[in-house]
């Protein structure tokens, strides 16, 4: 007599950005593979995972990753939904479900929102920028889309460590901040390296007919920072607490570190004024 | 709001606030909106411990900051915390005003 039930085989890849180890579980061989090759460099041999993302690959029946991304908090539980994903992530129970279709972007989103869910609690933050490591130290190259977050990558040096060209990790140890490397990438398309390193220096990108670098006031770099860090809270009570954390993070960061206007042409010679 | 009724002024909760350098940032979890505070607007945040009448923060806070007559100072002071209020920055009322939770931390910054 044949079984009832059908014992289906379960994938797991842990996934380890800024030293936080996320386990992606999955049914799916072939999505595995797809997981392991889109984080190559940031999957990890731990077997310990801060928490699980359980995913449930759906039929693409809603397929927009231009939609909106929309985050909640219902007691105690982060609700995330885009067009081309729903997810679930309660940090109490370290446990969550993604609801996607075989595709890397879904799950980066996810990935992006978790984390800078879970930095925000510790005085940390995802940053709209691009990060290098160059001499044991990390800077921070901030701005909007078209401020410059890839030409500057493209510009480092061969002694420079490229950590991203989008999304920068800063977590928040004690009194220092550290720059991650992340998978997060912009135009140059390019993983940045698994590593870390003191942040030396933000600078706020802008583009002119020279580089200079201008001393920044702290009002202004504290609302620079806020503009270009990721953050997912909405006009909700429940999201008071996340607007205080961001708040606070910015203003200690640019308490800590120093902040500038880096402007600059698309000329290697940049680099020689950075560190 | 007509003068001579004691105002009181209160900080609001949802409301998260830093000195930086030597400008107040506050930010409003309503929307996530940030807001910088001029000279006088940064005094009254200081000074809204919804106990203390406005007249009373105006006298001994503004009148002694700023070369300005006291009925003209309050009016100015009343039409700054009502639009202060209206962006959420502050809770206003003709009635003292029980603090609802700690004051959010405030610390001295570059």
């Amino acid at each position: 007599m044949p079984g009832l039930a059908t014992q289906v085989e379960r994938y797991s890849v842990v996934i380890s950005i800024g030293g936080v180890p996320v386990r992606v579980n999955t049914t799916d061989a072939d999505f595995l593979a797809l997981l392991q090759d889109r984080y190559a460099g940031f999957v990890s041999e731990e077997t310990q995972a801060e928490f699980d993302f359980d995913v449930d690959l759906a039929a693409p029946a809603f397929v927009d990753p231009e939609a909106p991304v929309s985050v909640k908090h219902r007691a105690g539980r982060w609700f995330m939904e885009r067009g081309d994903f729903r997810a679930e992530w309660d940090p109490a129970a370290r446990r969550g479900w993604i609801r996607q279709t075989a595709n890397p972007y879904s799950i980066d989103a996810v990935l992006r929102i978790a984390h800078s869910l879970v930095l925000a609690r510790q005085g940390g933050f995802l940053l709209h920028s691009a990060s290098a490591i160059r001499h044991g130290k990390a800077f921070l190259f901030a701005g909007v889309s078209g401020a410059g977050k890839t030409t500057i990558s493209r510009l480092a040096p061969a002694d420079a460590t490229l950590l991203t060209d989008e999304i920068s990790y800063v977590r928040k140890l004690d009194d220092d901040y550290l720059a991650f490397g992340t998978p997060f990438t912009g135009e140059l398309a390019k993983l940045g390296e698994n590593t870390s390193a003191p942040v030396a220096a933000l600078y706020l990108l802008a583009q002119g007919p020279e580089n200079r670098i201008d001393p920044v006031t702290a009002a202004n770099a504290g609302r620079e920072l806020l503009a270009n860090m990721l953050f997912f809270a909405q006009d909700q009570e429940e999201d008071r607490e996340m607007v205080h954390w961001a708040f606070q993070a910015a203003c200690d960061f640019v308490h800590r570190v120093p902040v500038y206007r880096l402007t600059f042409i698309p000329d290697a010679r940049v680099w020689e004024m950075i560190g | 709001m007509k003068m001579n009724r004691k105002l009181y002024v209160a900080r609001s909760p949802r409301i998260a606030a830093r000195m930086l350098g030597e400008e107040m940032l506050v930010m409003s979890s309503r929307g996530s909106t940030l807001f910088t505070l001029n000279p006088t607007a940064t005094i009254l945040w200081q000074a809204a411990d919804g106990a203390t009448p406005l007249e009373e923060i105006v006298q001994r806070r503004i009148c002694s900051e700023f070369e300005v007559q006291p009925e003209v100072a309050l009016r100015d002071a009343e039409a700054l915390a009502e639009d202060l209020a209206r962006h959420g920055i502050l809770l206003i009322s003709e009635e003292p005003i029980a603090r609802p939770e700690a004051p959010v931390q405030e610390q001295p910054q570059r």
